[in-house]
């Protein structure tokens, strides 16, 4: 990391622990969101939006700044949604991480494209993890689910996405940029 | 080497999820116990949060009610009169019931205990229908105990922590409740299909719900006492016995939990414990 020529400020403990915290505001804000939206706000379609704002800010970071949002994070990420989700245990943590190699595939491709692409990608994305969810689900508690909360879950997502987007791009350059420090 | 490695950290953590599902399988009080662990710890932060946005739903409420104060408070006073009729009715009932006991040596049943508790937040995910409960530290709350709001039934206590219960509502999947149609005395089962409205099933052969029918709990399988109001029976437009709940079940604020002392039908681990107290125990 040090190769690089140019004047750097000295690391400093301060310095080191800012870059840590930058470093950890991804995985710190996903797991707050998902704690926020376990409270009793009283929205209705509260727990669709939950599973969606994990996977959406999960898929975010992944795509713009992998470094900070590690397959371990995503795992960590996904057994807490798990845990306030009442979902069987493993099935957001598997559906997070395969949403998370999905997006370091397509990487190379998708960030150099505009916001509208990326967005249709996520819709994709959001549609494979309801539907995975619900075969999971119905897998693991031995019958068949009313597809409904699925697609309506999917729907939430696909919706949310660009406002999250939106404040998660400010974070993206500001609040979670190591090199600020 | 270092690469090689991140390279394989995805499949490994892909391949714990998966060992994470067959070990959440295999040992459901494990899963239980790490959500009522993690239940415990967010209930008192959930509660604070709960009053203020309690206060909030009632504020907007309000607001909404100063617009129909007119047909409201017409509406209203006319309930009134209906109801101060039946009011009369149910007095002379409860008299004539007083002596019709007093004379047949009738047993009464016991006054059940109860505890109340706060609604802190909506425990269903998207697959299931619960609700989170605050209680103290020191509780009596125990598995199977039967919770109702001040209209019915809402449902029982199906996970217990230290400071929390999580209450399967009657509207979930896995709901089943033994009841009786009230005019007909016909029994039926409630089930619930993760919708608002459950559904009744396996009635009496001849003696279909009828449209307005009120629902009540049947003693049988001893896992209710009888007679608590469920709910009205509504048919849906595929023709569908269903059942409106009395319960408030979308705006649960406050429960109350009744230990009638009934064991009919337990979870096994406590059924273990049960039986490793003894026979005499059991009824």
């Amino acid at each position: 990391m040090d190769k690089l020529p140019g004047i750097r400020p000295r690391q400093s403990l301060g310095r080191r622990l800012d870059m840590a915290a930058r470093r950890g505001f991804p995985g710190s804000t996903t797991a707050l969101l998902l704690l926020v939206t376990a409270a009793p706000l009283g929205v209705p379609g509260q727990p669709e939006l939950q599973a969606s704002i994990a996977l959406a800010s999960v898929f975010f970071w992944s795509l713009f700044r992998p470094a900070s949002m590690p397959p371990v994070v995503v795992f960590a990420v996904g057994l807490l949604a798990d845990l306030l989700g009442y979902a069987p245990p493993g099935v957001s943590v598997l559906t997070l991480l395969i949403a998370h190699g999905l997006a370091l595939r397509w990487r190379r491709v998708l960030v150099r494209q505009g916001f509208l692409l990326v967005w249709l990608a996520f819709v994709g994305v959001a549609l494979g993890a309801a539907a995975l969810q619900w075969a999971l689900t119905s897998l693991l508690t031995f019958r068949l689910l009313p597809p409904g909360p699925g697609v309506f879950q999917a729907a939430i997502g696909a919706g949310l996405y660009p406002a999250l987007a939106t404040l998660l791009t400010r974070a993206h350059h500001t609040l979670a940029e190591p090199e600020q420090a | 080497m270092r690469q090689a490695l991140a390279k394989l950290t995805l499949p490994m953590l892909i391949a714990a999820a998966f060992g994470l599902m067959l070990l959440g399988k295999a040992d459901a009080l494990l899963a239980e116990r790490a959500r009522m662990a993690l239940a415990d710890a967010l209930a008192p932060i959930y509660g604070v949060l709960a009053e203020p946005l309690d206060s909030l739903h009632a504020a907007a409420d309000d607001a909404e009610g100063t617009f129909s104060l007119y047909s409201e408070n017409a509406r209203l006073r006319e309930e009134n009169e209906r109801l101060r009729r039946w009011e009369s009715v149910a007095l002379a009932l409860d008299a004539e019931n007083a002596t019709l006991r007093a004379n047949l040596h009738w047993i009464p049943d016991p006054a059940p205990s109860y505890v109340s508790a706060r609604v802190v937040a909506d425990a269903g995910g998207v697959y299931a229908r619960a609700v989170l409960l605050s209680i103290g530290p020191n509780h009596s709350v125990t598995k199977g105990q039967i919770a109702l709001d001040e209209r019915g039934l809402v449902g029982r206590v199906t996970e217990l922590g230290a400071r929390s219960a999580r209450v399967l509502l009657i509207t979930d999947m896995n709901s089943r409740i033994p009841v009786i149609l009230e005019r007909s005395r016909s029994r039926a089962m409630l089930v619930g299909t993760n919708g608002a409205r459950p559904r009744l099933m396996y009635w009496t052969e001849g003696q279909p719900p009828a449209e307005g029918e009120h629902v009540v709990t049947s003693a049988e399988a001893n896992a209710f006492p009888a007679g608590l109001p469920v709910g009205v029976v509504h048919y849906s437009g595929n023709n569908v016995p269903e059942v409106d709940p009395a319960a408030r079940l979308d705006r649960l604020e406050v429960v109350r939990l009744f230990d009638y002392g009934l064991r009919g039908v337990v979870p096994p681990e406590s059924q273990a414990s049960l039986r490793a107290q003894g026979p005499e125990r059991r009824r």
